[in-house]
C-alpha cells in the first residue's frame, strides 16, 4: 500500500492548523509578557506545513528549521514538550539545550534540524544516503525558505542528489521574507521552483495557503520521489504575517500586501470553505478552537511546571 | 610489520575498518580516482568521488553520520575546511549537543597541511587549533605512517567527529606500521624519548624536529624528553603534567601558528597545575602571525626547526632565577 495515498480527515488539517495558530499565538503573548523567550513564528503560514507533513508517510524523515512549529506539531509533537523546550526546561525534547531555534524528536523522524539557514539543505543528502545505502524505507523532506534558496548550499544539494539519485522531497516554503528583506530584494527569480530546472529536477509552486492543494501537491511529489527515487521541489507559495523574530514592529512591511494575505488566511479559507461544504459546522467549528485553547492552555501548564535543567548538566551530551 | 608511507598507512586503515564495519564509506573530491583498491575491493557504492564542494561533502557526511552511516570524508588542503566550517563546527560539532543527545555523528574529516610542497597559504595553514576551540570535535594529527593507520582506526571507530590532520611534509615519508588490529587510543599521547632536563611537547612534523634537537642536545649532557600528542584533543594532560614535573622544563613546538595555538593551551595547563615545579618559564615555539609563504626558505622558516629547538632548550637549561 502507498504510504501517502491513506485518507486525511479535512477537519483534522483545521485542527492542526488551529493548534499551531493558538501555540505560535501563546508563545508571542508569552514573549509579550515576558514569560517565553521570543521564537521566529510560522503564523500564516500554516497551511503549508500542514499539508505536506500529511503527505507523508509514519518512515519518512523530516529536516527542517528555525521556523518549525508547524512541522512538529502535523508530525504529531506534543506541544507541552515543545513549549518547555522553548521554556528551556528539562522536559522539553532536547532538555532546554535547544530553545525554539533547533527542535529534533527522532522518535517523530524529525531529525538533525538546524537552525542556519541552508544547513537543512547541506544535511539533506546524507540523510537520504543513510537510507538509501542502509536499505532503510521512506523519503527525505526537507523544508527550507526562499532564504535558504540563496544559500550556496542550496545549489550544491539539488546538485548532489540530482546527481546521486536521492530521494528528497525538497519543500521551499517561499513566505516571501527572507528574515528583514523581502525576497524581491534577494532572489534573482519569483519563483524558487523555476531554479530546480536547471539541475533536471522536477519542481512546482502551489497556492501555499490552500491546505487541500499542498496535500495533493505533496502527495503527488512524495510519490514522485518514491516511485523514481529522485529528487522533486515543491514550493509552497505563502507569507509569514508576523515579524522574522518576536517582538518586530514589521515597521518595514508594506501594509497593503501584508492585508491582502491577511485576507487569504489559510485557516479562514479552510473553516469557510468546510462550512460551506457542509463538513463542519459552525458549532463544530467553535468546538474545535475550544479543544485546541485547552489543549495549549495545558501545554502550557505543563511546561511552566517543568523543572529547569541543573547546571551540573551543562556539559552533558557534548560527545557521545 | 610492513613499511608504508603515512599515505599508504592511511589506505591500510581506511581497508580494514571498511572490512570491519559495512556502514564505513569514503567520499571525497577524488577519493575513488586516487584509490583504486578501495574501489575494487568495496565498490561505488563505497567509495564516492563528490563535486569538489566542501560544504556539500562535509554536510552530506554529517546528515549521514547522524543517521546511521561512519563516513570518513578527503577534503584535501585544510585551508578548504573554511569551506565545510558551518557543517563541521556547528552541525556535527552541536547538533548533538543541542538535540538533548538525539544524534551521533561518527565522521571523519581528512586534510593535509604544513611545509613540504611550496603549496603557499591557500593550501598550508595549520588550522588544528580552530577546531580545539569548538566543541563537539576531536582533533588528531599523527607525526608517523604507524599512528596514522592506529589513529585513523581508532577515529573511524570513534562515535564523534574527529578531524584528522596529515602532515604534508610525512606524507611520503616511510615508517614500520603494525599489521591488522593495530589501533592507537585518541587521546593518549606517546613518549617518544625520555629524559630528565627537559620536556619538549609537539604533533606532527615537528615532533621529528624535536628528536633531531634531543640528539644535539644529549651531545651537550642534556637529556631531553620528547612527547608527541598525536591527539590535540582529547589532550593527554597526564602525560604532559607527569613529564614536566619530572623536568620542570617545558617547550611546546608546533608548525600551527604560535598565538592562539594549541601551544598556548599546553602552556596555561602546566603553568596552572604544575607551576611550583618549572624550574625555568615556559617557551613556545612556533609559526609566526602570517600566511605561509610558498619560496622555500621562506616556508621553512616558517617552521620551528631542529637548530632552534635545541638553542631554545640550552638556554632553559641554563635559566636561574634573578
Amino acid at each position: 500500500m502507498n504510504q501517502t495515498q491513506h485518507e486525511v480527515d479535512p477537519r483534522h488539517l483545521l485542527e492542526q492548523m488551529l493548534l499551531i495558530r493558538a501555540y505560535e499565538e501563546a508563545i508571542v503573548a508569552g514573549s509579550t509578557a515576558g514569560t517565553v523567550p521570543g521564537t521566529c513564528t510560522s503564523v500564516g503560514q500554516e497551511a503549508a506545513a500542514v499539508g505536506v507533513v500529511n503527505a507523508l508517510g509514519g518512515d519518512d524523515l523530516i529536516l527542517t528549521n528555525h521556523r518549525s512549529a508547524g512541522h512538529l506539531l502535523a508530525r504529531g509533537a506534543d506541544p507541552g514538550r515543545m513549549l518547555a523546550e522553548v521554556m528551556g526546561r528539562s522536559d522539553g525534547y532536547c532538555h532546554g539545550r535547544s530553545g525554539s531555534l533547533h527542535i529534533s524528536v527522532r522518535e517523530l523522524g524529525v531529525v538533525l534540524t538546524s537552525t542556519i539557514v541552508g544547513a537543512e539543505l547541506s544535511l539533506a543528502p546524507g540523510v537520504a544516503l543513510s537510507r538509501t545505502m542502509l536499505g532503510q524505507p521512506g523519503i527525505v523532506t526537507c523544508f527550507f525558505g526562499d532564504g535558504a534558496a540563496c544559500e550556496g548550499s542550496f545549489h550544491e544539494s539539488l546538485n548532489l542528489a540530482a546527481l546521486w539519485n536521492l530521494p528528497i522531497l525538497y519543500v521551499c516554503e517561499n513566505n516571501q521574507w527572507q528574515a528583514f528583506v523581502h525576497r524581491r530584494e534577494a532572489t534573482s527569480r519569483d519563483r524558487i521552483a523555476d531554479w530546480a530546472a536547471s539541475y533536471g529536477i522536477p519542481s512546482r509552486t502551489v497556492d501555499g495557503n490552500d491546505v487541500d492543494a499542498v496535500l495533493a501537491a505533496a502527495r503527488d511529489a512524495a510519490n514522485q520521489v518514491r516511485e523514481s527515487g529522485r529528487p522533486y521541489l515543491l514550493e509552497t507559495w505563502t507569507y509569514r504575517t508576523r515579524g522574522h523574530f518576536e517582538p518586530d514592529d514589521q515597521a518595514y512591511v508594506d501594509p497593503a500586501e501584508r492585508e491582502a494575505w491577511l485576507a487569504r488566511d489559510p485557516i479562514a479559507m479552510c473553516r469557510d470553505r468546510l462550512v460551506a461544504a457542509g463538513q463542519l459546522t459552525a458549532a463544530q467549528a467553535d468546538e474545535l478552537d475550544d479543544k485546541v485553547a485547552r489543549r495549549i492552555a495545558a501545554a502550557h501548564a505543563f511546561a511552566a511546571a517543568s523543572p529547569f535543567p541543573d547546571a551540573s548538566d551543562l556539559s552533558r551530551d557534548v560527545y557521545a | 610489520m610492513t613499511t608504508l608511507t603515512l599515505y599508504d598507512a592511511v589506505g591500510a586503515a581506511l581497508v580494514e575498518e571498511m572490512r570491519h564495519d559495512p556502514r564505513v564509506l569514503v567520499l571525497g573530491e577524488g577519493v575513488a580516482t586516487k584509490r583504486h583498491d578501495l574501489v575494487r575491493e568495496f565498490g561505488a557504492r563505497r567509495v564516492r568521488n563528490t563535486p569538489l564542494a566542501e560544504g556539500i561533502i562535509a554536510g552530506t557526511a554529517v546528515g549521514a553520520a547522524g543517521t546511521g552511516l561512519r563516513p570518513v570524508i578527503d577534503l584535501l588542503f585544510a585551508p578548504f575546511l573554511c569551506y565545510a566550517m558551518d557543517e563541521l563546527v556547528n552541525s556535527a560539532g552541536k547538533l548533538r549537543y543541542v538535540s538533548g543527545g538525539q544524534f551521533a555523528f561518527p565522521l571523519v574529516t581528512l586534510a593535509m597541511t604544513g611545509a613540504g610542497w611550496g603549496v603557499g597559504a591557500q593550501h598550508n595553514h595549520n588550522v588544528e587549533a580552530w577546531f580545539v576551540h569548538s566543541p563537539g570535535l576531536k582533533v588528531v594529527m599523527p607525526s608517523c605512517p604507524a599512528d596514522a593507520k592506529g589513529l585513523l582506526k581508532a577515529a573511524i571507530r570513534d562515535d564523534n567527529p574527529v578531524m584528522f590532520f596529515l602532515d604534508i611534509g610525512l606524507l611520503y615519508q616511510p615508517g614500520e606500521v603494525p599489521s591488522d588490529g593495530h589501533v592507537v587510543p585518541l587521546g593518549k599521547a606517546a613518549v617518544l624519548r625520555e629524559g630528565g632536563d627537559v620536556t619538549l611537547v609537539s604533533y606532527g612534523k615537528t615532533v621529528h624536529h624535536c628528536l633531531q634537537a634531543a640528539e644535539t642536545l644529549a651531545a651537550q649532557g642534556i637529556a631531553a624528553e620528547v612527547i608527541d600528542l598525536r591527539s590535540l584533543k582529547p589532550l593527554d594532560e597526564a602525560a604532559i603534567l607527569a613529564s614536566v614535573t619530572r623536568t620542570g622544563r617545558l617547550i611546546v613546538v608546533h608548525e600551527a601558528n604560535r598565538l592562539c595555538g594549541v601551544g598556548a593551551e599546553i602552556a596555561a595547563l602546566v603553568a596552572e597545575n604544575a607551576f611550583p615545579r618549572l624550574k625555568a618559564p615556559i617557551v613556545r615555539l612556533g609559526g609566526p602571525d602570517a600566511p605561509v609563504a610558498s619560496s622555500y626558505p621562506l616556508e621553512q622558516a616558517f617552521v620551528p626547526q631542529p637548530a632552534g629547538i635545541a638553542a631554545a632548550a640550552e638556554r632553559l637549561c641554563g635559566y636561574r632565577y634573578a
